[in-house]
């Protein structure tokens, strides 16, 4: 009786100090980053890297959620993300002058941009989350491709009699004289407020984190894994399965849009090229996902820092940047998947918790004994 | 009472009649074997039964409410829960995670309770981890309870499969070769835990078997299908020393 109480207690615990590292650790690199920004230490290239660092690990974690944790490839992150950018940039422009205190403007533009991102995934999702594999891929890859496409020829403006929509030109819109463009096509959006900053983006991993590890260890988490384990098995232990895919899906794709709202936020003018929210984008995410690891939130993290800081350390060694880049990228992965260094891994971990302990106890516990 | 009455239930694929006409009626409380030859469409009945497929004429009756043509999820809420033939568990969870998600419908609580930690929360997951440690208690499984279902031998994974299937609290349990690759020490412990979940739990368990031993040990009524049909159903007694159960087993 005592071991099997004691047994769930650790195991309970152990989950729960997992989730303070993985919290620590965003908090820390924040302070660490702070001191370096007061300190003058961090030169203003980096500094201007940090916003786009913080946008790039929600993206990773978020996607981590369907392609970890659901177990379905999705090449369309990235898209998700772009609508949140425009929705979020287009409450923000609009209500300028109606809410003056920008802080609560970013936050209400954030929440506005995820809604509006889980909403496409939650109607996307409701088809194409019927395919399987390969050809989900496929379908959001082209979903991703449409959503960029689309953007790229709205045009959105606002005078008093509200809003404007064409899908031509500028002067379609019949603004009136005090009225202004919002969104001018192929140009993106203009004169937005640029709210972002790197301590708002690290609250906002830290929120990301906190919906999705509580999710992963709840009862419609265990659903969303068994699914991926088992997609017959969780049937037929009562598990509805369209529920808890479009349940993984849309909560990804909303945290993408939140992301895309707060990223857009750090630029007076941006528009939807191929590389910022092409499929470009969302192989370079699912490149994070894949090197942290499947289901690995924190590696996500870690990847998606290491791999965006890479090509702007580089950058000095010019016409061998991208070679090294990709030597880097499969060393990771060797790193990560080959068994041999899986071992390895384990038998580095269990020396270091082995010595903790024998520092700890100093003298030699009855397990080690045995 | 009868727990289970399945009348004329039928089935094709293509041109090929996989069960035909194929009727059982299971008593409360009974351990019920269904053999046949590979092929003869056991696996079917099973599908038939618990939704994956939908038949083309027949009914099926559990505890008195017609659940033919129902989803699969719908039946195992009315309470039909099964294992499979080739072994299926969630991999990446842990033992007690197993039987944790096969307590998804027994104790809820809402998705937002579960991202905010709220009190509910903490509450249902202490009820679903003491409940999933009793059952794994019965498969002597609770040592293992933090091992990846993966890593965990033949044998137990088998069991594994029953205390998940038994979790979701059914009426009707049914086990798709539960001693397929056990030796002959585990099959005789799994007859004895299969016996003790039938009384401990009152639970009405039909399973399918090939291995003779375990059959006339625990089942009291079988029913054998030979080509989609019914060949013979009774007292295990009789139907084992029918002449043309023996002739569709072995040949003439």
């Amino acid at each position: 009786m005592k071991t099997e109480k004691k047994k769930t207690g650790t195991l309970f615990t152990a989950n729960t100090k997992q989730l303070m590292i993985t919290y620590g650790m965003v908090i820390v690199v924040y302070l660490i980053c702070e001191i370096c920004i007061l300190t003058g230490v961090m030169s203003n290239q980096m500094k201007g890297l940090l916003v786009p660092l913080c946008y790039y690990v929600i993206m990773a974690v978020s996607l981590n959620l369907t392609v970890g944790i659901l177990g379905e490839l999705s090449l369309g992150h990235a898209g998700f993300s772009c609508v949140g950018l425009f929705v979020g940039a287009t409450f923000s422009v609009s209500m300028k002058d109606v809410i003056t205190v920008p802080y609560l403007r970013f936050f209400l533009a954030i929440l506005i941009g995820a809604l509006a991102a889980g909403v496409i995934g939650l109607l996307i999702g409701i088809p194409v989350l019927r395919l399987r594999g390969d050809y989900l891929a496929i379908v959001t890859l082209a979903v991703c491709e449409i959503i960029k496409n689309v953007v790229n020829v709205i045009y959105l403006g606002k005078d008093s009699a509200g809003l404007h929509i064409s899908t031509k030109d500028t002067a379609s819109l019949n603004l009136e004289e005090t009225g202004t463009v919002i969104i001018k096509g192929p140009q993106g959006v203009s004169g937005m407020p640029s709210d972002a900053n790197f301590t708002i983006g690290i609250i906002l991993i830290l929120i990301t984190l906190f919906i999705v590890l509580n999710l992963i260890h709840s009862r419609d988490g265990r659903a969303i894994m068994a699914i991926r384990d088992n997609l017959i098995a969780a049937e037929s232990v009562g598990i509805n399965i369209t529920k808890y895919k479009l349940m993984a899906f849309s909560v990804s794709a909303a945290l993408a849009g939140a992301a895309g709202a707060f990223y857009g936020h750090n630029y007076q003018t941006i528009n939807a090229t191929t590389n910022s929210f092409g499929y470009n984008m969302s192989i370079m995410i699912l490149v994070f996902v894949v090197l942290g690891g499947l289901g690995n939130i924190r590696g996500s993290m870690i990847a998606a820092v290491i791999l965006t800081l890479l090509p702007e350390l580089l950058r000095d060694l010019s016409e061998y940047r991208l070679l090294i880049y990709s030597i880097i990228l499969i060393g990771m992965m060797l790193l990560n998947w080959s068994p041999k260094a899986i071992e390895w891994k384990k038998g580095l971990a269990a020396k270091l918790s082995g010595k903790r302990q024998a520092m700890k106890e100093k003298k030699p516990s009855a397990k080690e004994v045995q | 009472m009868a727990i289970l009455d399945v009348t004329n239930l039928s089935i094709s694929f293509g041109g090929l009649r996989a069960v035909d006409n194929f009727n059982i009626s299971i008593e409360e409380g009974a351990l019920y074997g269904l053999i046949g030859p590979n092929g003869a469409g056991k696996t079917t009945v099973f599908n038939l039964l618990t939704g994956v497929y939908k038949p083309n004429e027949g009914h099926i009756i559990l505890d008195g409410k017609d659940i033919t043509g129902k989803k699969t999820i719908e039946i195992n809420k009315e309470g039909i829960a099964r294992t499979f033939q080739n072994i299926r568990l969630f991999k990446e969870l842990t033992v007690q995670e197993n039987v944790m998600v096969g307590l998804h419908n027994e104790i809820t609580y809402p998705t937002l309770a579960g991202i905010l930690k709220l009190p509910s929360y903490r509450r249902a997951e202490k009820e679903m981890r003491e409940k999933s440690i009793e059952l794994l208690k019965v498969f002597d499984l609770d040592q293992e309870a933090d091992t990846l279902a993966s890593n965990l031998p033949y044998g137990k994974q088998r069991k594994l499969e029953i205390a998940r299937a038994l979790a979701t609290n059914p009426k009707l349990l049914l086990l798709d070769e539960p001693a397929a690759g056990m030796n002959p020490n585990e099959t005789l412990e799994l007859m004895n835990t299969i016996q003790f979940v039938r009384d401990q739990f009152k639970m009405t368990i039909l399973l399918i078997e090939h291995d003779m031993k375990l059959v006339s040990g625990i089942c009291s009524k079988l029913t054998v299908l030979n080509f989609g049909q019914v060949l013979c159903q009774g007292d295990t007694e009789e139907v084992l020393n029918n002449p043309e159960v023996v002739k569709a087993y072995l040949g003439e």
